[in-house]
């Protein structure tokens, strides 16, 4: 599990630094998933190894956003002006955002005919 | 015997403590959660946070000594991220069948947050720095907050309008979906990530792991897209 964890520092690492190095406007971690992913292709006998603990910390991902999120407390007055219509505009847009990547998902599916999961 | 307000100012300045209440409230939170399943309302995330917050109301604690403890957790969020890529790998069968869909799916749904959420606010009234802020907040917090800065938003109203949609994300999507009777978890899974990041995923892969795995690569794939798609979206309409 260490030798997991460390793995996962890497690649977070390696991704931070070539953010940070190439000034890019993509987040290291989200780097280190592709390059950990592309690495996954070349050795698939990593996947294998590295599964218990990837899927013990996914299991536990809605925690690691609780301390951002009482973050949200501190900003509440922000909201005193526009509350109403940015909560509109939040609800309104995740709504709409997730009915058309759905709609365009399954449509597109459809279209190309890979419809069906197995 | 210690004076128990020495000790108290002791233990609140200590990250143990505050690494504590943050594990033992989403203990709590996960608790009532399951215990109220058919309530989508009770999303674990936000059931947590409502608590910590209580605690540093009641308590007269700064968020920032609060978060000197909790930033532990925080920071597994990063490591987390990277993890994403072996449930994608596990799922690549399943991802290589459906790219184009994917990749459509990504496109409308990228653009729909951006151009709705800017809509609605303008529509409501609101204008400046307050609106720009809304134009990354479907992407993933460190992405949303470095596009909110270079387009002119207000990156801290971005960090907020960021958790909120996450939460709102992970609240709405399953009786959403449901009532709308579709099952394919790859499509449910994608959406989600788009649309709801970090906080969507944990809600999918809660839900099924093959939405938890493809609502990562939705949110992988938005954070890169509204990247690019955000600035362009706001030279164009401003």
């Amino acid at each position: 599990m260490i030798r997991n964890i460390a793995i996962l520092l890497v690649f977070q690492l390696g991704g931070e630094t070539l953010a940070r190095g190439a000034a890019l406007s993509v987040p290291g971690p989200v780097i280190g998933l592709g390059a950990l992913f592309l690495t996954l292709l070349a050795v698939p006998a990593l996947a294998d190894r590295m599964r218990d603990t990837a899927n013990g910390l996914l299991a536990h991902l809605s925690l690691l956003f609780v301390p951002a999120g009482v973050g949200v407390s501190t900003h509440l007055a922000t909201f005193a002006d526009a509350g109403p219509a940015l909560v509109a505009a939040l609800v309104g847009s995740t709504v709409l955002a997730i009915l058309a990547g759905v709609g365009a998902f399954l449509l597109t599916a459809r279209l190309t005919g890979s419809r069906g999961d197995e | 015997m210690n004076d128990p307000f020495q000790l108290w100012s002791y233990l609140a300045r200590e990250p143990l403590l505050w690494l504590t209440v943050t594990l033992a409230a989403y203990v709590i939170a996960d608790r009532i959660s399951e215990s109220l399943e058919g309530y989508a309302i009770a999303n674990p995330v936000l059931i947590a946070i409502l608590i910590i917050a209580g605690v540093l109301g009641l308590s007269g604690t700064p968020y920032e000594t609060y978060f000197e403890g909790a930033q532990f957790v925080h920071f597994m969020l990063g490591p987390a991220t990277v993890a994403l890529a072996v449930p994608l790998h596990a799922n690549l069968g399943r991802v290589k069948k459906v790219l184009i869909p994917m990749a459509v799916a990504l496109f409308a749904g990228s653009l729909t947050a951006i151009l709705s959420a800017l809509g609605i606010a303008y529509a409501m009234g609101v204008r400046g720095e307050t609106l720009l802020s809304l134009a990354p907040k479907s992407a993933t917090a460190p992405v949303a907050l470095g596009v909110s800065e270079a387009i002119g938003g207000e990156p801290t109203l971005t960090a907020v309008l960021v958790i909120l949609t996450g939460i709102t994300g992970a609240i709405v999507a399953t009786p959403l979906l449901n009532a709308l009777r579709i099952t394919d978890w790859r499509a449910r899974g994608f959406a989600v990530g788009l649309a709801a990041h970090g906080i969507g995923t944990a809600h999918a892969f809660r839900v099924n792991s093959t939405a938890g795995a493809f609502s990562g690569i939705g949110m992988g794939l938005n954070a890169i897209l509204t990247a690019i798609l955000a600035p362009l979206v706001v030279a164009f309409l401003f």
